[in-house]
């Protein structure tokens, strides 16, 4: 288990590496579903005006 | 159609030089960025004479972008691109007439005033040769490069960094081959002779697609 | 038969069709991802030897190989998309470029970062001006070239069509600027730099980095899919459907 955290103790490169990696794919996701929310929320808010506005 | 080419030509160099400043800037541009270097990097002549090459394409790339906004911008304002895009002339032959006047304009004068700003460096007298025929050759390369990003980028906010980002990269080659040519001659003028070659390729490749691609960016643009 | 397949041109077909597919991307992403990496870790040899000895750091080359394929292979798709749209003038090929760019951005920059950090410890220095290195970074600034462009512009249409030109452009030069940057001296470059022939690398890492870059194959469905599913509804906010969708919440 320490080997494998230690990389030979490269541990650094090695989980800097992935570490980013990880980090950058995972901020996508959590963007992309807040995009979306904002979105349909904004888009929802916008068509739920124009329907009071037309009854 | 070559009557057209030589009317736009024509028409945008009486256009150009009624409003000498715009010419001058570009030039001055490049003599300054050229000019600063030095001071930054120290003025050892080797380490000069190492950088001289780069530096002065790097000047060049940069010049030249500088003045590419110019190329549509006025015919976009006034009403008159619309009109060029109407006529039943090839767009891509109007498109490059004024790549053509452009690189007069901008261009020329770089490969022009290239050996003063040459010696500066301390290249040898054939490396100023050298440099001045790779200005000469990769120049327009950049023009017709650039045009097509003048062409998408009209009328946008924003524009001119927005231009510098989506053509530098497109730039590279014509860098890396022109200022290696002027490295090459350093060392063994025998060596010179591919550089030249690809940049040449890269010129006739410029001058077939790039007015067609300059043309549909336009299209995209303004319709 | 055409008729079939444009009607999968419509935005409004896509959009429920990409809904359900995106779990099972996403699924097939996680799994592979995770048995592709523990397959590099404890399958294979701590240390390499031959001709080019490496260290316990070599296991950087699995993500690094795969973001880097995913980078140029996700640019050739946005420009497949990019044709379609021109040619065919369909509005959803256009968002569909338009959806990919982020993930190749961010594939392109995990491809730099990991380079660096395997450069670092085997190399000894963090950024060598290496010809692929520096032609990854090239790709990223072509990513940006095309993201800015597109969201400087605020017309749909124009924005949609001078995006797709932009990557067409980019395509075409991008062998040329790869190769003068691996190439800087014609006199010089008989053969390119050490071409490492798939063959010979050992199997089990071989197929962690085939592994990982099918799971980032599946990642990039997911997430391509998940983002033209906000430009859709974003873009067709004025149809009926747009708002039937948003209330059922789908």
């Amino acid at each position: 288990m320490r080997e494998f955290f230690s990389q030979g103790g490269y541990a650094l490169f090695v989980w800097g590496s992935y570490g980013m990696a990880v980090v950058l794919m995972v901020a996508e996701i959590i963007q992309l579903r807040a995009k979306r929310r904002t979105i349909a929320a904004r888009i929802g808010r916008m068509l739920r005006l124009r329907a009071q506005e037309n009854s | 159609m070559f009557r057209t080419f030589r009317v736009i030509v024509g028409r945008d160099l009486t256009l150009a030089l009624r409003r000498r400043t715009d010419v001058l800037t570009t030039l001055f541009f490049f003599i300054i960025v050229v000019s600063l270097f030095p001071l930054g990097v120290g003025t050892e002549k080797e380490t000069l004479r190492q950088l001289g090459p780069g530096v002065v394409w790097v000047a060049a790339l940069l010049a030249s972008m500088l003045a590419l906004e110019r190329l549509f911008e006025g015919d976009f304002r006034d009403g008159a691109l619309e009109q060029m895009l109407l006529t039943p002339q090839p767009l891509a032959m109007l498109v490059l007439g004024k790549v053509c006047a452009h690189w007069l304009l901008t261009g020329l004068p770089l490969v022009l005033i290239a050996p003063l700003v040459g010696l500066q460096y301390h290249l040898a007298d054939e490396s100023l040769l050298v440099m001045m025929l790779s200005l000469l050759v990769g120049t327009p390369v950049l023009s017709l490069i650039g045009a097509i990003g003048a062409a998408l980028t009209l009328g946008l906010r924003g524009g001119g960094v927005l231009l510098s980002l989506l053509v530098l990269p497109l730039y590279i080659p014509v860098l890396v081959y022109g200022a290696g040519a002027v490295a090459a001659s350093a060392v063994d003028m025998a060596h010179v002779q591919p550089f030249f070659s690809l940049l040449g390729a890269f010129l006739l490749l410029a001058l077939v697609f790039s007015p067609l691609a300059a043309a549909a960016a336009l299209r995209i643009s303004v319709e | 038969m055409t008729s079939k397949l444009y009607k999968y041109a419509s935005p409004a077909t896509f959009y429920p069709l990409a809904g359900w597919m995106i779990p099972w991307f996403a699924v097939l992403a996680a799994v592979t991802i995770v048995g592709s990496l523990y397959w590099g870790f404890f399958e294979t040899p701590d240390t390499l030897g031959g001709s080019n000895p490496q260290k316990e750091y070599y296991r950087i080359i699995f993500v690094h190989v795969a973001a880097a394929w995913m980078s140029m292979w996700l640019y050739v798709v946005m420009a497949g998309w990019a044709a379609i749209g021109l040619i065919f003038n369909t509005r959803l090929s256009f968002m569909m470029t338009a959806a990919i760019a982020p993930t190749g951005a961010i594939f392109t920059f995990i491809a730099l970062w990991t380079g660096a950090f395997w450069g670092r410890p085997s190399w000894g220095t963090w950024w060598d001006w290496d010809p692929r290195l520096t032609s990854e970074l090239i790709l990223l600034f072509l990513y940006i070239g095309y993201m800015a462009l597109h969201g400087a512009i605020d017309d749909a249409r124009r924005a949609d069509r001078a995006g797709a030109l932009l990557v067409i452009v980019g395509l075409v030069t991008v062998p040329i600027i790869f190769w003068s940057i691996n190439c800087p001296d014609p006199n010089q470059c008989a053969a390119l730099h050490q071409r490492s022939s798939l063959g010979n690398i050992e199997p089990n890492i071989l197929g962690a980095m085939l592994g990982l870059t099918f799971g980032f194959w599946m990642y990039s469905f997911a997430t391509a899919f998940s983002r033209i599913r906000t430009i859709i509804i974003s873009r067709e906010r004025d149809a009926e459907w747009v708002r039937q969708a948003l209330e059922t919440k789908r």
